[in-house]
């Protein structure tokens, strides 16, 4: 009996230990047949849930790319919704494949934490949001001294704050809340003065406040916020398709390549068009990657270019109509610069 | 299975295999090397897959600069301070609604439970109806009910409701005056010390002469009169050393004065009215299980229906109470962990924000699980040394 009963305690360790050695994220995704994405619980214009249950914004777009990239199709993606406290113990366990949700790039998360960020999908910055008809005399945030501020934590938001109200010598009650629907909620019903957090941020929820004009968003900014999806350390290979996914969309914004004219182009003449789509004659870009070669026509055809998808998700196309700015190309005085294809 | 087999053994016979003393020894190194091993598995599996992550591990994070600010803070804390730091601010604040929401919670538990026994209909109806709802409603949700439902309708700063005494409600919070102790107030404190010590030793004496004697003193007056009256003498001697200083209306809120979040408020009593429903219905039970037969007869000797209470059966019931009072205790205490739903920064809402700021989770929920294991072996301590100094005394 107690021979039989140790024998299964022992191969159940033994279980145990195998399922625990872990295989590349390439061969896990491949394996499971879909990408499990790491997003914000809802945070309009980046990745927010819309009335069907579909997941929009360009973070949730960004993951749709880079399963279109993998496995040739924009839909095989799972989103997993995180607070800011849970998103990077999410990625450092392996239960997500790619955190894509409004994350800003800083060293000790590069370090530290395990982590890689592959870019910046969106050049930000922190700014403060205040309700102009209780506030009707406030126009800077350096008229915000005793002032109480909405905050969520676990961020940089949180820590920024901190550094601007001791710099410029003045006083503050934070008002800190671990999701960032109940610091909406907290602030739309006045337990706070001002709201602060990344200014895209704060155009997206000044749409869901109760009275939405009420609110101003002030001019100053007081941070750098690059904001970009990361991936886990020690997997060179993920870590590479999913850097180049996110140049891939530049690149196809650089050259012309959108959405409609895509099918068209991949009998171009122009030699870089016909690289990047990968119809050159024995091409091996995609698949040294570890992807097809027509990758990039299958993410462009998912979400069409960078361009694309900022428009449609917090530019003109969007309710935010946010400006493209230092989101811009660095064709056209923006910071947005791929590498070549090649 | 193993255990039946061995019963039917006779014991010390037979192969040294079959002794049950032996075999007795065995099972247990064997639980004993499995957990060892399990456990040891566990540990070299973390840290191994920590290095292979290359996340940072170690406590040494503890000595950094927290960075971020903390909204109620006891002790002096500023952005500057060590995310230790960050987690003892965290850890009093649940110490403070942990005590607060007890001392509350006994109070109502007692009243409402006595009240659940009264022979007044009305009386007995309310405490059956607040033991019933409370009691069944899950205490996140009572939470939620105070912050959203009754203080978040309160005013905003403005408009605030003015209460006497110089203080203010409004959805901010609660604001009071706040009094500074000028030159020569330590001779209050001194006096209330005195007064304090003084009415224990009337209450001795007092009780001593009713041992001997059978005569009664008015303890309770001249206690009173004790500690109230001796700070007020000093403080008329020290020449009104105290001034307030009241809350004023500025451009963003009241300043000035001491503020009681909404944060605190909503917990306090959302802990302190979920927790008191249980400790009711343990009080009901204690004092239904004293016999009837305890009153009767101190009724024969003819004490008052209010002595009964106090000095038969109270005392009897407390030896029922106290064990799983203990226990709701442990339970307000884990429960105060729900802050983190409103933001009070208690110890689980801030050492979630060291550990975020960080990205060292092991740590930070090894910190969180020793600190409110901690908390709840000195509360069952504590409770304990009560309960064996109310427990029956054979003689």
């Amino acid at each position: 009996m107690k021979h039989i009963a140790i024998g299964i305690l022992g191969a159940a360790a033994l279980g145990w230990m195998a399922s625990s050695a872990s295989a590349t994220t390439l061969g896990d995704v491949k394996a499971k047949g879909f990408i499990q994405c790491g997003v914000s619980t809802g945070l309009a214009g980046f990745s927010a849930p819309d009335d069907k249950g579909d997941w929009k914004g360009i973070d949730a777009d960004f993951c749709r790319a880079v399963a279109a990239a993998v496995f040739g199709d924009g839909t095989k993606v799972k989103f997993t919704p995180l607070s800011a406290k849970e998103r990077f113990t999410a990625l450092q366990s392996g239960e997500i494949d790619i955190l894509s949700r409004n994350t800003t790039w800083t060293i000790n998360r590069d370090t530290a934490l395990g982590l890689n960020f592959i870019g910046v999908t969106y050049y930000d910055g922190q700014g403060f949001m205040i309700n102009a008809k209780k506030l009707p005399g406030v126009n800077s945030a350096l008229q915000l001294s005793g002032a109480a501020v909405c905050v969520q934590s676990g961020t940089t938001t949180e820590l920024n704050l901190a550094d601007y109200f001791k710099a410029n010598k003045m006083e503050y009650n934070p008002v800190v809340f671990e999701k960032l629907e109940e610091v909406n909620a907290a602030y739309d019903a006045g337990r706070c003065d001002v709201y602060t957090t990344d200014q895209s941020g704060l155009y997206g929820i000044r749409l869901t406040l109760s009275a939405p004009a009420d609110h101003v968003v002030l001019p100053e900014i007081i941070s750098k916020e690059p904001l970009g999806p990361a991936v886990r350390q020690g997997d060179d290979q993920w870590y590479h398709i999913v850097k180049w996914t996110y140049f891939a969309l530049l690149q196809a914004e650089e050259l012309g390549i959108t959405q409609a004219n895509v099918e068209e182009l991949k009998t171009s003449d122009n030699p870089e068009i016909k690289r990047v789509l990968g119809q050159e004659a024995e091409t091996k870009i995609g698949t040294d990657l570890g992807v097809s070669n027509d990758w990039v026509v299958n993410i462009v055809k998912a979400v069409g270019n960078y361009g694309e998808m900022f428009e449609r998700n917090v530019g003109t196309g969007s309710p935010l109509k946010i400006a493209r700015g230092i989101n811009a190309l660095w064709t056209k005085g923006g910071l947005q610069y791929a590498p070549p294809i090649r | 299975m193993a255990s039946q087999e061995v019963l039917r053994e006779e014991p010390s016979r037979g192969s040294f295999i079959n002794d049950p003393k032996v075999r007795g020894i065995f099972f247990q190194a064997v639980v004993v090397i499995l957990l060892v091993a399990g456990v040891w598995w566990i540990v070299h599996n973390v840290i191994e897959n920590l290095q292979r992550l290359h996340i940072a591990s170690g406590f040494s994070f503890l000595k950094n600069r927290a960075g971020f600010d903390i909204p109620v803070r006891p002790i002096a804390y500023t952005s500057d301070s060590t995310y230790g730091d960050a987690i003892i601010v965290g850890l009093i604040n649940t110490i403070i609604v942990a005590l607060a929401g007890i001392v509350t919670a006994t109070i109502i538990g007692f009243v409402v439970g006595i009240g659940r026994l009264s022979r007044n209909w009305l009386i007995r109806k309310i405490c059956t109806v607040y033991v019933e709802v409370f009691r069944n409603i899950p205490p996140l949700l009572v939470i939620f009910f105070w912050y959203s439902g009754v203080l978040a309708v309160l005013p905003a700063p403005r408009d605030s409701f003015n209460l006497p005494f110089g203080s203010f409600l409004n959805q901010r919070g609660f604001y009071f005056p706040r009094a500074i102790w000028g030159e020569g107030s330590w001779l209050i404190f001194v006096a209330l010390l005195v007064g304090i010590a003084m009415a224990w030793f009337v209450a001795r004496t007092a009780r001593q002469r009713q041992m001997a004697t059978g005569q009664q003193f008015p303890v309770l007056w001249t206690s009173l009169a004790l500690i109230v009256g001796l700070p007020l003498l000093a403080y008329a001697l020290a020449g009104f050393p105290l001034s307030f200083d009241f809350p004023k209306q500025s451009t963003f809120n009241l300043t000035g004065g001491f503020q009681i979040g909404p944060e605190f408020l909503s917990l306090y009593l959302a802990l302190s009215f979920y927790t008191a429903a249980f400790i009711a219905e343990i009080v009901r039970a204690g004092i239904l299980g004293v016999s009837k037969g305890q009153t009767e007869a101190a009724g024969a000797l003819g004490l008052r229906p209010g002595s009964i209470l106090r000095l038969v059966v109270v005392p009897q019931a407390m030896r029922i109470v106290i064990p799983p009072l203990t226990s709701q205790y442990l339970n307000l205490t884990k429960n105060s962990s729900l802050a983190i739903a409103i933001g009070y920064p208690d110890l689980t809402a801030i050492a979630g924000t060291v550990l975020n700021q960080t990205g060292q989770a092991v740590e930070g929920v090894l910190i969180m699980m020793v600190v409110y294991l901690i908390i709840s072996l000195v509360t069952s301590a504590v409770m304990n040394v009560v309960n064996a100094r109310m427990a029956l005394v054979e003689r």
